[in-house]
């Protein structure tokens, strides 16, 4: 149906606007862009700002840099592929950052997304937005036990590509109801989260890249495309 | 030359456009979601919604949430069919020119 094809949503609303044109060809062509611009923007959650992915990813950033840095602390590397057992006391530092970053960026990204809704005057809690947190939470609390079970396990090592794996699949399935370019940004976090699972050791960098570097760029790119 | 007599009279207007396009990609939607979306007053979307109910385009469902009446609207499949042979209809006028 039309509402696919549509690469970008045109802002206006389909009210009775004088400027239309009212009748002949004209009017048509306009009928016809009324009527997909609207099936785009009840059906899909379109205030996601590219600000949050920007604030999003400089938390990871910054959080993640601070992980490594602890890390090394310790005298040996996430890097160094040793196998020496953390110290619990030590690990529940990591995990308490860990919850911190998720927070914190969970808490920007909502806040310059509803900033943008206020601002463009859209309804934030619609039918589209609670299919949304549905098709994004459901597939990344099932990988969330599952990076939990890895841990009971003591498989440190593939945590950080398990995250991001699952972190990529919950967004391809969440882009049905908003920015289409959302599958692609989850396409690569997944490409990302299996290159990381092979080389074993660098997972914390990986994660670095992919939940700092890839949202900046990402925000950069949906806030220069949609302003 | 074109035939405009073809298109359905019933979607002349751009709010009933509107209604038909949100109803065509979404199952029941609210009265007040719909009125936000097409950003036009109650009397005006409570109208063209009434004219197409009585087309047989449209079902309606009234219900009570506590003591709020509660009003949501779902294309019917005679609803469907006309929107769909509309957007036709549309098509196939611009192609022509």
């Amino acid at each position: 149906m039309a509402s696919k094809q549509a690469g970008h949503i045109p802002n206006d609303p389909v009210s009775v606007d004088p400027n239309r044109p009212q009748s002949g060809l004209p009017k048509y062509a306009d009928d016809l862009n009324a009527i997909r611009s609207m099936m785009e923007r009840s059906s899909r959650f379109i205030s996601l700002s590219g600000l949050s992915g920007v604030a999003a990813g400089l938390i990871a950033l910054i959080g993640g840099s601070y992980a490594l840095f602890l890390v090394h602390q310790q005298g040996r590397g996430y890097m160094s592929h040793t196998a020496m057992p953390y110290t619990a006391d030590f690990f529940s530092r990591l995990f308490i950052l860990a919850i911190v970053i998720l927070v914190l960026a969970v808490a920007a990204a909502t806040y310059f997304t509803v900033r943008k809704s206020k601002k463009a005057k859209l309804q934030i809690w619609t039918t589209a937005t609670k299919q949304l947190i549905t098709s994004l939470l459901v597939p990344l609390i099932i990988g969330g036990i599952a990076c939990l079970a890895l841990l009971y396990h003591g498989q440190v090592q593939l945590v950080a590509p398990a995250t991001l794996i699952f972190y990529g699949l919950a967004l391809m399935s969440a882009s049905k109801y908003t920015f289409q370019e959302i599958y692609y940004l989850g396409l690569l976090e997944s490409i990302l989260g299996l290159v990381s699972c092979f080389l074993v050791g660098y997972g914390l960098i990986f994660w670095i890249i992919g939940f700092g570097l890839l949202h900046i760029t990402y925000g950069i790119l949906m806030q220069r495309k949609y302003r | 030359m074109i035939n405009i007599q073809s298109l359905n009279k019933e979607f002349e207007s751009r709010v009933r456009l509107g209604i038909m396009s949100i109803l065509m990609v979404r199952d029941w939607v609210e009265f007040k979601e719909l009125k936000a979306l097409l950003d036009i007053t109650d009397g005006n979307l409570a109208s063209h919604a009434g004219a197409l109910e009585k087309q047989a385009y449209l079902e309606v469902r009234k219900e009570f949430v506590g003591k709020k009446p509660r009003t949501t609207y779902q294309v019917t499949a005679l609803g469907k069919k006309a929107f769909t042979d509309h957007l036709a209809q549309l098509e196939k006028l611009m192609r022509q020119t």
